[in-house]
């Protein structure tokens, strides 16, 4: 919350009201824009100075790009043939060797391989479910903040709705029904997750609407559109952001246990392999290879959202430092 | 969902001795009301979507119900006809209604028999499991928690933390996986102590020695539910304490000399404890999906392994059943849980 709200003040100025831009001249306005790229550039310092103070945030940032990383780089590095259950070259459930560091499965393939291209999926539903996710919940929160009357009552009436409902129940009965592919895991996850979002942003929309700026910015003839877009988004920004980070963490989840519970088709992932060990019955078996490596992956990498998104949240929301902490 | 929409001003202050006694009654019961309209409302709101989710099934509805059971044409227009397919949409939805509120969820084709009855015979393992679950770690999380807070930054509280971290970030069913593996298969030198699967085995015994037996069963999945579910409680009542524990009448309790035992039990505790109990009912709905990852994991014979068994059938007309009624259930929950807080909490009760 710190960046917006020194940052605040002045952007009424520079990006604020349409009259007070049609006036300046247009020096001037290259003269704020300058200025304002400047205090970006400050405030983003003082983040990072903040930020690099929590050890945990650190971490969880390293982590996120090693795993960001080989994910990226998995298509040059491996051969997606390794993939094929008729080209597998090892031993069947062969505990973890030079050659197959993680072990392999129950027809033969490299479990390293596999979780390095689960991990492509896992990470492209996580992002992409907790963005839809955020972009509903921020949609709908700040409508639900900024109009009074029947349309907000309506609104939060729909967002309790999906609160209370249990999410992952509903996931996969969307799934269920649409189909399992990438596509509507993501939609799945999407449409079942933005309701606490929607809930917090509408909040901070209220306490930002009640400030005096944006009684000026009313007088001045702002619409709604213009009050929405250009004084209330970048308050919550901050709040949208250290959410999605905490919100991609919760979609990897229920994207594995979506896979895990069968209702994703086929695409190899992180779950998809849990699921594919539970059907040949590693546990049972106790080929702990085969179960350890892609769970690990799923707790290492959705710890470090969990640790990058509380990080940010301590970091700009100074309601919640020192206590949490 | 104390809901901050809910905080109509109650002109109950000014009135003085009886009279504020009374509205103040008349407030909580005009609340219940609302709450119990709104509980109304979401219910609705679920029979309709249930509705609408259902038609977006690919294909022909009589055929995706009846997956996999050989049907003659002329079975299939019958159970057509059956289903109301043949007539137009506004009918079906009203016919469906109807059949809702009387609780007809039809017939299952996988197992050729009601809805109702299959969910019925489900119902009893998924309360003993999420019962017992729910007991264990509403009692864990609150005892940790409130411990955590009060030697608030000692290595107790950072270890608390750090464990609910790491669990939070477990999903349930690997989690399962693990446990299974560990402590029901058995791995190295461990011995598998724990029955792999189920409720109970084909040697069940009759009469008292039925219950340990069932007992053996429900340890594991009961401590996978726990171990992801306890860790947001004991979370939410660490800082729900910690708000507490900087307030003014905290320190009064102190200063007036109470020992520091009797001021977080008499004083911090019980105050601290009203958010937390709304959050359990609030996250129901979460414990609810934990308990089918855990009921598939293990075999356990409850409405998520039912849920479960019909998402990989598919099974459309069991898991239009099973959703309404975990929905509905989870709804109720939470009402109950909103009007018993304005009832305990005098705060609430008279703001």
């Amino acid at each position: 919350m710190s960046t917006p709200n020194t940052a605040n003040p002045g952007n009424t100025g520079s990006t604020g009201n349409p009259g007070g831009g049609s006036t300046t001249g247009a020096g001037n306005t290259a003269g704020t824009a300058g200025f304002a790229r400047a205090r970006r550039r400050l405030a983003l310092a003082r983040f990072w100075r903040e930020y690099r103070r929590q050890r945990a945030g650190l971490y969880g940032a390293a982590i996120l790009i090693v795993a960001v990383v080989l994910a990226l780089l998995t298509p040059l590095l491996t051969d997606s043939a390794g993939l094929d259950v008729t080209q597998a070259t090892g031993a069947k459930m062969a505990p973890p060797s030079l050659e197959f560091p993680f072990g392999t499965d129950e027809s033969g393939r490299s479990v390293l391989l596999m979780v390095l291209w689960g991990s492509r999926v896992s990470l492209l539903v996580g992002f992409l479910a907790a963005l839809l996710s955020m972009v509903i919940g921020t949609v709908v929160g700040i409508a639900a903040g900024h109009f009074r009357g029947w349309t907000s009552a309506v609104l939060m009436r729909i967002t309790d709705w999906f609160l209370v409902l249990p999410s992952l129940v509903l996931a996969l009965v969307l799934a269920a029904i649409l189909g399992g592919s990438i596509a509507t895991i993501i939609v799945a996850i999407g449409v079942t997750s933005w309701a606490s979002t929607a809930r917090q942003i509408r909040a901070q929309t209220l306490s930002v609407e009640a400030r005096p700026y944006i009684e000026r910015s009313r007088a001045l003839g702002a619409g709604h559109w213009h009050v929405m877009t250009r004084h209330v988004l970048p308050n919550v920004a901050p709040l949208v952001l250290a959410n999605t980070t905490l919100q991609v963490a919760h979609a990897i989840v229920t994207e594995s246990t979506l896979a895990f519970l069968g209702a994703s088709s086929g695409q190899v992932s992180w779950g998809g392999l849990l699921r594919g060990s539970y059907d040949w019955g590693a546990a049972t078996a106790g080929a702990w290879w085969y179960i350890l490596a892609p769970g690990l992956c799923i707790v290492a990498v959705v710890m470090a959202f969990t640790l990058c998104g509380r990080t940010l949240e301590a970091v700009l929301n100074p309601r919640l430092r020192g206590v949490s902490r | 969902m104390t809901a901050p929409l809910d905080t109509e001003p109650a002109a109950a202050t000014a009135a003085a001795g009886p009279a504020m006694e009374r509205s103040a009654h008349r407030g909580v019961l005009r609340y219940a009301l609302t709450k119990l309209g709104g509980a109304l409302l979401s219910i609705g709101m679920v029979i309709v979507a249930t509705f609408f989710l259902f038609r977006l099934i690919p294909g022909d509805p009589a055929i995706a119900y009846t997956r996999d059971v050989p049907l003659s044409p002329d079975q299939l227009d019958l159970l057509r006809r059956q289903m109301g397919l043949d007539k137009p949409l506004m009918q079906q939805f009203l016919d469906f209604v109807l059949r809702t509120l009387r609780l007809d969820f039809g017939t299952s084709y996988e197992y050729r028999r009601p809805v109702l009855d299959l969910i019925g015979e489900r119902l009893g393992p998924t309360l003993v499991l999420v019962g017992t679950g729910l007991v264990i770690s509403v009692s864990l999380g609150l005892w940790q928690g409130t411990r955590a807070a009060w030697k608030h930054g000692s290595r107790f509280d950072r270890m608390s933390t750090g464990v609910s971290l790491v669990l939070w970030s477990v999903p349930t069913f690997w989690l399962g996986l693990l446990l299974l593996m560990v402590f029901a298969a058995g791995i190295g030198p461990i011995p598998g102590i724990f029955p792999t699967r189920g409720m109970e085995g084909v040697d069940a015994p009759d009469g008292l020695a039925y219950i340990p037996h069932v007992a053996m069963h429900l340890v594991l999945p009961c401590l996978t539910l726990v171990a992801v579910v306890y860790a947001q409680y004991l979370l939410v009542m660490r800082s729900s304490l910690l708000d507490e524990i900087g307030q003014d009448y905290v320190t009064t309790a102190r200063a007036k000399g109470l020992r520091d035992d009797q001021v977080r039990r008499r004083h911090a505790v019980p105050n601290a404890l009203l958010p937390t109990i709304t959050l359990v009912f609030i996250n129901i709905g979460f414990v609810v999906g934990g308990a089918v990852s855990v009921e598939t994991v293990y075999s356990w014979p409850g409405l998520g392994l039912l849920f479960y068994e019909a998402i990989k059938g598919p099974d459309f007309a069991v898991m239009q059943g099973t959703f309404i009624v975990v929905c509905t259930a989870v709804i109720i929950m939470n009402t109950l849980a909103d009007v018993a807080y304005r009832v305990l909490d005098p705060r609430v009760r008279s703001a």
